[in-house]
């Protein structure tokens, strides 16, 4: 430096370029710079609005004016243990989650599995775009469409009609249904991430120690792949536990967000609804923690 | 170096964690200091001419309002005239109308007698001076100083209309004609497992009407007005009317679907529906009466936002929604009586003020509107009755 300063005059150096020298000298501030922007959005507006739910459970509604009293109480969990309607619901809405999840990974695997094992490559793109097409619609237009399919004079009944039968209307199998219907792709692709992954060479040293295909499957393939299994049903657990515009739509059973909507939206109850969001989070950390144990994240 | 790091990360993550907090913290104490709302309301011109003057400058008013009461219409005469473009922004309950009210983006509602007085109460609305809305005068004697819409001899704003909520069938799947509530609360219903009824907790009114005729020993008068025991009997009587309920209803929109595929044959209704049903493409042969032992209703009332962002325009939406045309025209699409006879000469059908009786103040002593129930009895039992959010706490539990 000193001996190019002597050659020619010192540059005149300008107030950005002083500004890297300085952060050049300062890495923390640097870091810190850098990643300000994306953390206070994480933290201001996604931990922050968590941490508003969190502390206005404990607040309560002055019921005739619809404001919210500032006052610490712990009424509103009182009335979510002690109504059983509360807890009727959350257990409904946690049963619906697991059937959906059931179903839908009994549906998954055998399309993943030929997607990933034995469709020619033309066919696999074709079962990807399948797939994937119905997840890029509307959500809304889907679960219209459903409400149309399930009506008294809708597609599935006139589809029953000749076997003697009828659909199961605006009930909670609907509500089910419809629930399976919207997930499977969110579980078909992480299977058939999963599929793909296992070498073919363990399934030809499995065959070549003996073993039947059944086998094989039970021991082999099933191992391998349960962590996208885990995977797939957080995708479709999660979603079911919170949706509230599907049973709305195709039946008038309440579930979880239902209740949580209708005190936001109807009764204009926040606490109480705030507090009955602890219900879903507490269960989904439960789950989280089982698939962290089961292996789900270590891929990630 | 990567060991610091792994310390700073937490420590830096909870400076921000608190930081946030902090935020959030100031907001929520902002939120506390704004209880008292001014019933002055600010901008607003002292007369008509100020009004209209100012009203230019505004140039907007943000509504929030039933389906079917801000239609262009109406309302491009009004934004010609005044200069102030409508935004409309559709509430499906009235529970729903005043959340809306409370973010404070609105400068008037159309509330019905359910919600009206909660507005009231939290100073979301103010007091109008109805010196300023010259068509007021016209307004029926019946449907001035509502109890759901004057406190303490101030007026809080002025009539859209009224009307009841309607018996609704299907004339091709319920024989013979009903001509009382029954049809929806008995178990041998020809309807049974096909009943629309409305989801909201205002709907237990409806229960303790039908208690009224069936069971006169429980002493119901006021069917907002319930005691511990009246309560109970309605709740219970809902719960069992569950059984044979096909659907819960809560925007006109999915009852409309669920007729026209016969998911419903019966129910509980507003004319809108009736009027949609029957002049759609595809006809579907549904009636709506007023059943003999009368029924729930409605009167809406237009009020101004305590907060209004456009006052002068809000005054002259509320004085043009009850002139005679303007009038004529929003009840007559919504299928509800007008406020005046002025607006009954003008509506495009002739009949219309005598099919939904706007003059017949006897026809209107068998709606009961409304109302917000609260713990003051109105009567000598005192402060025993069951308020609305016992009411909404209780509908929860009927819908199980």
């Amino acid at each position: 430096m000193t001996s190019v300063a002597g050659i020619e005059p010192p540059p005149h150096r300008s107030v950005g370029r002083r500004l890297s020298a300085w952060l050049y000298r300062w890495p923390g501030v640097r870091l810190g710079a850098l990643l300000a922007a994306p953390f206070s959005w994480i933290v201001v507006l996604y931990l922050g609005s968590l941490a508003v739910l969190l502390v206005s459970a404990f607040w309560q509604l002055d019921t005739f004016t619809g404001e919210v009293v500032h006052q610490p109480t712990l009424k509103n969990f009182q009335t979510i243990v002690e109504v059983p309607v509360y807890r009727t619901i959350a257990l409904r809405t946690i049963a619906m989650a697991v059937a959906v999840t059931v179903a839908c990974a009994l549906l998954a695997f055998p399309i993943a599995y030929t997607m990933a094992r034995l469709a020619s490559k033309q066919m696999r793109r074709l079962l990807l775009v399948a797939i994937l097409i119905p997840l890029w619609a509307s959500y809304l237009v889907k679960v219209y469409s459903w409400r149309v399919i399930l009506g008294e004079e809708g597609v599935l009944n006139w589809l029953l009609e000749p076997f003697g039968a009828t659909g199961p209307g605006y009930s909670i199998t609907g509500t089910w249904l419809v629930f399976t219907y919207l997930w499977l792709p969110y579980m078909i692709l992480p299977l058939y991430a999963g599929l793909e992954r296992i070498p073919s060479s363990l399934l030809e040293a499995s065959s070549d120690l003996g073993a039947r295909s059944g086998r094989t499957f039970f021991r082999v393939v099933l191992p391998l792949v349960f962590p996208a299994l885990v995977v797939g049903s957080i995708f479709t657990f999660s979603l079911t536990l919170g949706d509230y515009i599907t049973p709305e739509v195709v039946s008038s059973t309440q579930f979880i967000g239902n209740v949580i909507y209708d005190n936001v939206g109807v009764a204009n109850n926040l606490p109480l609804a705030a507090a009955y969001a602890f219900v879903p989070i507490s269960v989904m950390v439960v789950y989280l923690l089982l698939a962290r144990r089961a292996g789900a994240f270590e891929n990630l | 170096m990567s060991k610091r790091k792994k310390r700073m990360g937490p420590r830096a993550l909870l400076a921000l964690a608190v930081a946030a907090l902090a935020i959030v913290a100031a907001g929520c104490s902002r939120s506390d200091s704004s209880g008292s709302a001014n019933t002055e309301i600010k901008g607003l011109g002292a007369t008509l001419e100020e009004i209209q003057a100012n009203a230019r400058t505004e140039g907007e008013v943000n509504l929030v309002n039933w389906a079917g009461y801000v239609e262009k219409d109406w309302t491009d005469a009004f934004v010609a005239k005044t200069g102030c473009k409508v935004n409309s922004k559709v509430g499906v309950s009235s529970d729903e109308m005043v959340t809306l009210m409370k973010t404070g983006n609105y400068d008037g509602v159309s509330a019905s007698g359910d919600a009206t007085l909660r507005l009231i109460a939290a100073k979301d609305v103010a007091p109008v001076n109805l010196d300023l809305i010259p068509n007021y005068t016209n307004v029926f004697d019946g449907l001035k100083n509502q109890s759901h819409n004057t406190v303490n001899g101030a007026s809080y704003g002025v009539a859209h209309g009224r009307g009841a909520n309607l018996l609704i069938w299907n004339k091709d799947d319920v024989t013979p004609a009903p001509t009382t509530w029954d049809v929806v609360w008995n178990a041998d219903s020809p309807a049974a497992g096909k009943i629309s009824v409305y989801d909201s907790p205002i709907y237990i009114a409806d229960a303790a009407l039908h208690l009224k005729t069936t069971q006169p020993d429980l002493g119901i008068d006021n069917i907002y007005e319930l005691d511990e025991d009246q309560f109970n009997a309605a709740v219970a009587l809902l719960k069992q009317q569950k059984t044979i309920v096909g659907e819960y209803w809560g925007d006109a929109a999915k009852q409309i679907q669920s007729f026209t595929s016969s998911d419903s044959t019966a129910g509980t209704t507003w004319q809108y529906q009736v009027n949609q049903l029957q002049g759609a493409k595809d006809p579907v042969p549904v009636e709506g009466i007023l059943p003999d032992e009368g029924s729930t209703g409605w009167s809406d009332t237009w009020m101004i936002a305590s907060t209004s962002a456009h006052p002068n325009c809000m005054y002259l939406w509320m004085d043009y929604i009850i002139s005679p045309l303007a009038n004529a025209k929003a009840t007559e699409y919504f299928g509800e009586a007008p406020v005046s006879p002025q607006a009954c000469a003008l509506t495009a059908d002739k009949e219309h003020c005598v099919k939904f009786h706007a003059e017949d103040e006897e026809y209107f002593s068998k709606v009961y509107y409304w109302t917000t129930p609260v713990t003051a009895c109105g009567d000598d039992r005192g402060d025993v009755c069951k308020d609305y959010s016992e009411w909404t706490t209780a509908w929860t539990e009927i819908r199980g």
